[in-house]
């Protein structure tokens, strides 16, 4: 039996102590300040411009990359934070290619967009290393508001709540805050506890408690929660993981890919973590994308990503799918997994169905199939909500929401993955966190 | 293939291009390198009287502005005339002159304003074999003050009284620099002339305070927290310098006086516009100073090109060709009717266009059409000022086109006559007069 890489099964430490260092570091190192000029000077600061109206948040774009022409990145970073309090978060993990920078007009012109999100980072981390706060809060409501959920959508909706002058309590079922932030971002992109740092940035403000460990539907219910607060917001993300239905699912080395990214980004020590010598990853999304490249990062020998459909379908970016086809990872499409190979209760291999549109166009089976061997496979299914909405008006198995991210409940706003609306997306989350709590504003104080 | 030699006062050079009297014409060592990257001539670093030479400043002499990604684009210095021994420049001008007789060897010089003083130097000079001087008029900074250079070209009768003493004791051709910093650069120019001069060469550096440090409060370049206006030169300054050579060009008293064309010339482009102006050669100080000499292969190259492209066989056969074209606003056509052309095609939709028509000029271009974000040219407000073609950052993207005789301009509701009518005739001209021609 192999050492190292080539120790077969699900095994720790495949790699030197260097190699994991080298693997987990940024994906895109920032932009020094040299860089950074070069770079904005590329842009024609459109009119009614393109990226910024691309950008979930409507960053005034222009703008910030002017400021940092001009050597005032201070000024830059409060005009990236007066529209996206995360927008450090946003500048490492928005999916740009699809975004900003798509619309950039110097994408059109010569294929190469202005790089938006590292000139984002580049403001962002110069105002954070300062520790520069650029807003103050407006004298005391007297109003309370309750947010479940420490992620993007809660606490962009806690900031601009507290902005305004109310009390903020944030619970969140996690022992950190932050959300996926902290639990699902991929960690190369987001290395250096910049989470926790970001939590810390966006609380300064002042007005917000964080209560870890609280979760609704066990400590309280949401009934309980309007009645002792003046309104609640809801960011509970999607917390729960969709059923493969196929049999052998419960043998030793089907994970979820979520519980996998999770440990990853909690583990104190890389060479801990456990990781098959074959690994097979179900799924076309982002979260697939992510545990194929970190599964490979962690010294994985073989690892194929398996979609059901084919590649326009998928819902990773291009970029990803290049970065995942860089790291080594196989990407194969029109395969459905049928069952679980299991040999002594552990998993042996995967045996998939390949795929086809039938002249309706809906997806079946052609009846072939083929066995990919492998010692582990992460489900990357797709993910859902963790409650039964507690009373409020459910739609597509997300929470429903008006433009304005109120629920079917009175007193009760939601945003983010888990409401209707919008892409999965860090920004996205944000976006609607702080729209809900302009609603809240709205309402709480009669405007 | 263009036969670029250039004759320019009985001066023979291989090419037009010939290094300015500046730092890169300061010593034997620079020249020779210049000769052997190309240059056709140089202009020597400006000589003083004998005695103990000037002194330059210890600290910063240069000062720059720049546009994106550091490009110089202007240049600023509070640099002296040579601050070498005289019988050391002589020396080694006379040493360089023999090694390479095909180059120009020019000497600038610049003495106290009395006939004594130029009647001692005029003699060492032309014993170097030396192929001509030039006056240097021009020093904006520190040499002023003590009544040279700007000083002196800044008061035509002491270039005319100064050029005479030269013509007086020398046999040698006298280029005069003038200074750009007066408000008619045609009073000097006429009084250099007047006194005889072979040629006039322009501009040298402009009055300036490049930039102020904003910790210290000192301008730039600072000396111990201090500074002084300096010469501005590079490409910001060419249209200043294109300028000044077309109006000595098309002066009826100065017109055929042969002009060295000197500010901002910095690619094969440049020194043609110069030379199309009237200019006979170009001086290069900046763009040598800002890249090294090997640019002189570029101007050489491209020039030579552009020639071959245009059938000029020599530089005499478009030197001045664009003089005759420069006139006064009076004169220009008002019945040239242009409108904004936007090339759809071409168009990236940053919107600046429109932006920049809508904020400060005449709201002539659309930003959306159908409900989609569409950039078009409503030709029924357009006054065709061109704005919008200097914003585009899409070369040739946007085009101002001339309306057809017979159309209408549908801004004013008038038909295009295709007829040359201009402000002299014009019914709102309260001093109109009758039909009169261009010049
Ligand atoms: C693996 C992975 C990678 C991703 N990569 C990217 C990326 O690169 N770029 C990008 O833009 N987006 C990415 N996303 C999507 C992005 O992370 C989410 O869209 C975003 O985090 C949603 O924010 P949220 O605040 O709505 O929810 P979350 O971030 O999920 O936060 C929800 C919070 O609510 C808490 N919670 C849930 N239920 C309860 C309860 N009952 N009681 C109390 N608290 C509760 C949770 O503990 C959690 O902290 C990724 C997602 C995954 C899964
Ligand atoms: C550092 C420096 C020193 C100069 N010294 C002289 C000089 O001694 N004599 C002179 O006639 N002109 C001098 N000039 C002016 C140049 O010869 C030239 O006229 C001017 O720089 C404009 O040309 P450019 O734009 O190509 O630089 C100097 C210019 C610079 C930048
Ligand atoms: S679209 Fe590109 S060039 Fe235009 S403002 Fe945005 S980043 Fe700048
Ligand atoms: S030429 Fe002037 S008026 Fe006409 S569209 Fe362009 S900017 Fe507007
Ligand atoms: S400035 Fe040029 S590229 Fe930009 S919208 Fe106007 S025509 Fe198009």
């Amino acid at each position: 039996m192999g050492e190292g890489a080539l120790k077969d099964g699900i095994a720790a430490g495949r790699l030197g102590a260097d190699q994991y260092a080298a693997n987990f570091t940024d994906l895109h190192p920032p932009l020094d300040r040299h860089e950074a000029f070069v770079e904005a000077d590329r842009c024609y600061f459109c009119y009614d411009a393109p990226c910024q109206n691309a950008c979930p948040t409507s960053i005034d774009i222009p703008l910030f990359i002017r400021e940092i022409v001009t050597d005032n990145p201070l000024g830059a970073a409060e005009t990236i934070f007066e529209q996206n309090i995360l927008g450090g978060m946003c500048a490492r993990v928005c999916p740009t290619e699809q975004l900003c920078e798509e619309a950039c007009v110097r994408e059109a012109a010569e294929g190469k967009p202005v790089k938006i999100g590292l000139l984002q980072r580049y403001a962002t981390d110069i105002a954070m290393a300062a520790e520069a706060q650029f807003f103050t809060r407006a004298a005391p409501t007297g109003k309370r508001v309750a947010v479940v959920g420490a992620g993007p959508a809660g606490l962009a909706c806690a900031h601009r709540l507290a902005l305004h002058g109310h009390d903020v309590v944030i619970y969140d079922a996690r022992p950190k805050a932050g959300g996926l932030n902290e639990y699902g971002i991929a960690s190369y992109k987001a290395p250096g506890g910049f989470a926790q740092a970001e939590v810390d940035y966006v609380t300064a403000i002042g007005g917000i408690t964080i209560e870890t460990g609280k979760i609704l539907g066990e400590h309280f219910s949401l009934s309980e929660l309007a009645g002792r607060f003046d309104a609640v917001f809801l960011g509970l993300g999607l917390g729960g993981v969709n059923v493969l239905r196929a049999d052998g699912e419960d043998a030793q080395g089907v994970d979820s890919a979520i519980d996998f990214i999770a440990d990853l980004r909690q583990a104190a020590d890389l060479a801990t973590l456990p990781i098959g010598r074959k690994v097979v990853v179900i799924g076309g999304g982002m979260t697939a994308i992510d545990a194929a490249v970190q599964s490979k990062l962690l010294g994985a020998e073989e690892v194929t990503m398996v979609y059901r459909r084919g590649k326009e379908q998928m819902n990773a970016s291009g970029f990803e799918q290049d970065l995942a086809a860089a790291k080594g990872v196989t990407i194969r499409h029109w395969l459905a997994p049928r069952r679980i190979v299991v040999r002594g209760g552990e998993v042996a291999g995967i045996e998939l169905s390949y795929m086809a549109l039938d002249p309706a166009g809906a997806l079946k089976p052609t009846g072939e199939t083929t066995i990919i061997a492998c010692d582990q496979v992460f489900k990357a299914i797709g993910q859902t909500l963790s409650t039964d909405g507690e009373g409020v008006q459910l739609a597509g198995g997300k929470i429903e929401v008006d433009a304005e991210g109120r629920t079917s409940m009175p007193k009760v706003w939601a945003g983010g993955d888990c409401a209707t609306g919008g892409d999965d997306l860090t920004v996205t989350a944000v976006a609607e966190g702080r729209d809900a709590a302009e609603s809240i504003n709205r309402t709480l104080m009669g405007l | 293939m263009a036969d670029l030699r250039n004759n320019f006062v009985g001066i023979k050079s291989p090419n037009p291009f010939w290094l300015a009297s500046a730092p890169p014409t300061d010593k034997a060592y620079n020249v020779e390198r210049a000769f052997k990257a190309g240059w056709g001539g140089v202009v020597w670093k400006t000589l003083g009287e004998a005695g103990p030479p000037v002194v330059n400043v210890n600290g910063p002499r240069y000062g720059a502005i720049w546009a994106g990604d550091r490009r110089l684009m202007g240049f600023n210095n509070i640099e002296l005339i040579t601050d070498r021994d005289l019988q050391k420049n002589l020396q080694e001008i006379k040493a360089v002159k023999m090694a390479w007789p095909d180059c120009a060897v020019v000497v600038s010089i610049m003495v106290p304003c009395d006939e004594d003083s130029w009647k001692a130097i005029l003699p060492l000079v032309e014993e170097t074999g030396a192929d001509g001087i030039e006056l240097n008029f021009g020093c904006p900074h520190g040499m002023s003050e003590r009544g040279m250079g700007a000083a002196v070209g800044q008061v035509p009768e002491y270039v005319e009284m100064v050029v005479r003493w030269c013509k007086q004791y020398s046999r040698m051709p006298v280029i005069t620099k003038l200074t750009p910093n007066v408000t008619d650069v045609r009073k000097p120019a006429r009084a250099a002339k007047n006194g005889g001069t072979d040629a006039v060469s322009l501009i040298n550096t402009i009055n300036s305070i490049v930039s102020v440090d904003l910790d210290s409060f000192s301008p730039n370049p600072s000396i111990d927290g201090k500074g002084s206006h300096g010469g501005y030169c590079g490409p910001a300054a060419k249209p200043i310098a294109l300028h000044m050579v077309a109006e000595i060009a098309r002066d009826a008293e100065t017109n055929g006086l042969p002009i060295s064309g000197i500010g901002g010339i910095t690619t094969w482009r440049d020194a043609a516009e110069f030379m199309a102006l009237g200019a006979g050669n170009v001086q290069v100080c900046t763009a040598a100073m800002v890249y090294g000499f090997k640019i002189v292969d570029e101007m050489i190259s491209g020039l030579s090109n552009w020639m071959d492209e245009k059938g000029y066989r020599t530089i005499d056969d478009f030197v001045g060709r664009a003089s005759r074209n420069v006139t006064d606003w009076q004169y220009l056509n008002l019945e040239y009717i242009t409108k904004a052309r936007i090339d759809q095609d071409l168009c990236i939709k940053c919107g600046r266009c429109h932006i920049v028509c809508e904020d400060t000029s005449h709201q002539a271009i659309m930003k959306e059409k159908n409900g989609v974000r569409h950039f078009e040219v409503m030709d029924n407000e357009c006054v065709g000022c061109n704005l919008c073609v200097n914003v585009c950052p899409v070369e040739d993207c946007i085009e101002m086109v001339a309306l057809p005789p017979g159309t209408i301009d549908e801004r004013t509701g008038r038909v295009v006559t295709g007829k040359y009518a201009n402000w002299t005739t014009h019914p709102n001209n309260p001093m109109r007069k009758s039909v009169e021609p261009a010049e």
